[in-house]
């Protein structure tokens, strides 16, 4: 395999991403590249965080051949990166397990981060408890509310979940709120955040850690057909998840790529800003955001509160406008089609959020026609959003 | 010299008095009420902040002001107009404090150029730090809008040098690690803060200190420092919300309060 780096070159992947933060974090996340910069090529950091993906995480993760799904959809066959079978039940541990790593080896000792469904908050909850650090979630009212189960895992691990009343309540009011944190207690804490989104370097660190989904999916496929994919598809929320299964095939351009976003209710109240929305200035990135003409954030509408975010990566950004990646919506209503056909053809509950790209992979396996591959990440598992199925099919659990 | 630069000279001997509230809050025809209590009291110049859903580097004071003023219906056009009614009425020079995206969103140019038209004098912008800043800067220069950048206890020496030589209006120096919000104390290591920080200033810009500074004698403290002038905010901003539906007599203490602000920068 050829080696890449793909460092963003003063932190901009084209116009997009920077370092819009106030003036008090910029020396933290200047000392945040620098200490990342030379731990990230170091073997003895590397061989710490490969170890606790294999024994602790359970990497690498299977690609399976989703026959059932694959007749169904009667067209490419379709392959699922079973990141819903990691620890935790997401592809979200890959970044916390990294981010914890490197607070470590920095002398931090207090762990902060958002999380929206959970999904991350929990992540970050086990590599605290399993690194020895004290971990202190931050999470909107409103999905606190949807997501009982997972603040309670989270508690149950030895994490403080601190709930966010500003705002729309939800995950962009968590990343103000871990930004306000942050800047008060520089000294001892560092802030994990949960995709590839925020200032530089953030983005590239995320995308890095999770970058082992691709390159695993590369290596897979290859030894099971023989070629690389004719397509990567995955869903799109901050982006993490997709950026991972990406970065190993952005040089290959036979390669499709393709981002799925929260198309919601439909035009105008969705979580697509690479769809709908503009470039502008939000938790000290320059991006793709939905807002309105004067530059308020809109509030955002989606089934999966993990998507539910009105900005996305800046590298995604930049992929689309040079057109190396497509993104699409799907609607709550097709990622809940989704949800049920996976269920009822392979035996997998799959995560709302990850449901939009089955939703989508089976529109694009007819599309591509027989004789394909394509590569679906399965970002992770719905025992999470089996209280919001059952809701909305009228069921008291 | 810029308009702020000037207040700085004519308060020469005391500190100057950097009065923040948000405009429209709570909605915009109260909130030029407000602004000139603030500026009856005392106030040398006026902070104006233009609402954003996200803010950022604030405490929850002007969060809930922001709030406040978004639900009332107001938009950065309303601060400009604001403004203008300000201008024609008082001798005061006036900042904009909002967050980049709302001079992003409709582009530099147009913002900037509306800002010069509505008589505003400087532009505050935390979440734009100095390595962001080339075309603000350019644009807001050629506006004849000043742009005060912030300097935080965790500026490097090399960074407080080029934040200095790119600040134009004062220099804000954030007093402490944290967001916006009223402390009941002052701690110790902002005086050395100004001290240390005056080193950079002295002979170039004024330098004010902002961020936990709510009572007279905090104001002093920091005037008796060093500083040439003192920013209050979130303290203002709450007497705005504990108020609201008594005008007159939020509008009062507002005065009252400004003008004790003022009278401390006076007696350092």
């Amino acid at each position: 395999m050829k080696s890449k780096d793909h460092y963003p070159k003063g932190g901009r992947f084209g116009k997009y991403g920077g370092q819009f933060v106030p003036e008090t974090l910029m020396p933290a996340i200047n000392e945040l590249e620098r200490a990342y910069l030379s731990l990230k090529d170091d073997p003895s950091f590397r061989s710490e965080l490969a170890n606790l993906l294999i024994h602790y995480a359970g990497r690498p993760t299977p690609l399976y051949l989703a026959k059932n799904l694959t007749a169904h959809a009667g067209g490419a066959k379709i392959y699922l990166k079973r990141e819903d079978l990691l620890h935790g039940g997401a592809h979200k541990i890959n970044n916390t397990l990294g981010q914890a790593l490197l607070a470590k080896r920095m002398g931090k000792t207090r762990i902060i981060a958002e999380t929206g469904a959970g999904q991350h908050g929990v992540a970050t909850a086990m590599a605290c408890a399993v690194l020895g650090l004290k971990g202190e979630v931050y999470m909107g009212s409103e999905d606190i509310e949807r997501q009982k189960l997972n603040v309670f895992r989270m508690r149950l691990l030895g994490t403080q979940v601190h709930s966010v009343e500003s705002g729309s309540k939800t995950l962009k009011d968590a990343i103000n709120e871990a930004f306000r944190d942050w800047v008060t207690n520089l000294e001892n804490t560092y802030y994990i955040i949960g995709s590839v989104v925020g200032p530089h370097p953030y983005p590239v660190i995320v995308r890095d850690f999770q970058s082992v989904i691709g390159r695993e999916t590369r290596q897979q496929m290859v030894e099971t057909e023989g070629r690389l994919p004719d397509a990567v598809v995955a869903c799109v929320g901050g982006g993490s998840n997709s950026m991972g299964s990406f970065h190993a095939f952005t040089d290959d351009k036979s390669v499709k790529l393709f981002g799925v976003e929260a198309g919601g209710l439909g035009k105008g109240r969705n979580a697509a800003p690479l769809v709908e929305g503009r470039e502008g200035v939000l938790h000290g990135m320059m991006t793709y955001l939905l807002q309105d003409k004067d530059g308020q954030i809109r509030s955002t509408e989606s089934i999966s509160a993990g998507l539910d975010y009105p900005g996305v990566g800046p590298e995604h950004s930049h992929l689309k406008d040079t057109g190396r990646a497509t993104y699409v919506p799907i609607t709550d209503d097709e990622a809940v089609q989704g949800f049920n056909l996976l269920c009822r053809t392979e035996g997998i509950i799959p995560a709302l959020e990850s449901a939009h790209a089955i939703a989508y992979a089976v529109k694009l396996a007819k599309r591509l026609g027989k004789g394909k591959n394509m590569a679906v990440t399965l970002s992770g598992r719905g025992d999470k959003d089996v209280q919001t199925i059952a809701k909305r099919e009228g069921i008291v659990l | 010299m810029s308009r702020i630069r000037d207040a700085f000279s004519k308060s020469r001997g005391e500190g100057t008095l950097v009065a923040y509230i948000m405009g429209g809050d709570p909605n915009p025809e109260l909130s030029l009420r407000v602004a000139e209590a603030v500026i009856e009291g005392g106030a040398d110049i006026v902070e104006l902040g233009v609402p954003f859903s996200d803010p950022m580097a604030d405490g929850k004071s002007i969060q809930e002001a922001a709030v406040r003023s978004l639900a009332s219906g107001t938009r950065p056009r309303d601060v400009f107009q604001m403004t203008k009614e300000l201008k024609k009425r008082h001798d005061v020079p006036i900042a904009l404090m909002t967050y980049y995206n709302i001079l992003y969103s409709p582009g530099l140019e147009k913002f900037l150029n509306e800002a010069r038209l509505a008589g505003v004098d400087g532009m505050i912008v935390p979440d734009l730090p100095l390595d962001e800043n080339k075309d603000y800067s350019r644009i807001a220069k050629k506006n004849g809008v000043d742009t005060i950048f912030l300097a935080a206890p965790t500026t490097t020496p090399e960074r407080m040098k080029s934040i200095v030589a790119n600040t134009s209006g004062f220099l804000y120096l954030v007093s402490l690690l944290g967001v916006t919000g009223a402390r009941s104390d002052l701690k110790t290591s902002t005086v050395d803060l100004i001290k240390s920080a005056k080193k950079f200033t002295r002979g170039r810009v004024p330098l004010a200190v902002g961020f936990g500074i709510s009572t007279p004698e905090q104001v002093r403290s920091v005037v008796k420092a060093g500083a040439d002038g003192v920013v209050v905010g979130s303290a203002i901003v709450n007497r705005v919300a504990n108020y609201k539906d008594r005008q007159r007599a939020m509008l009062q203490d507002v005065e009252n309060y400004v003008r004790s602000l003022k009278t401390a920068t006076k007696t350092a």
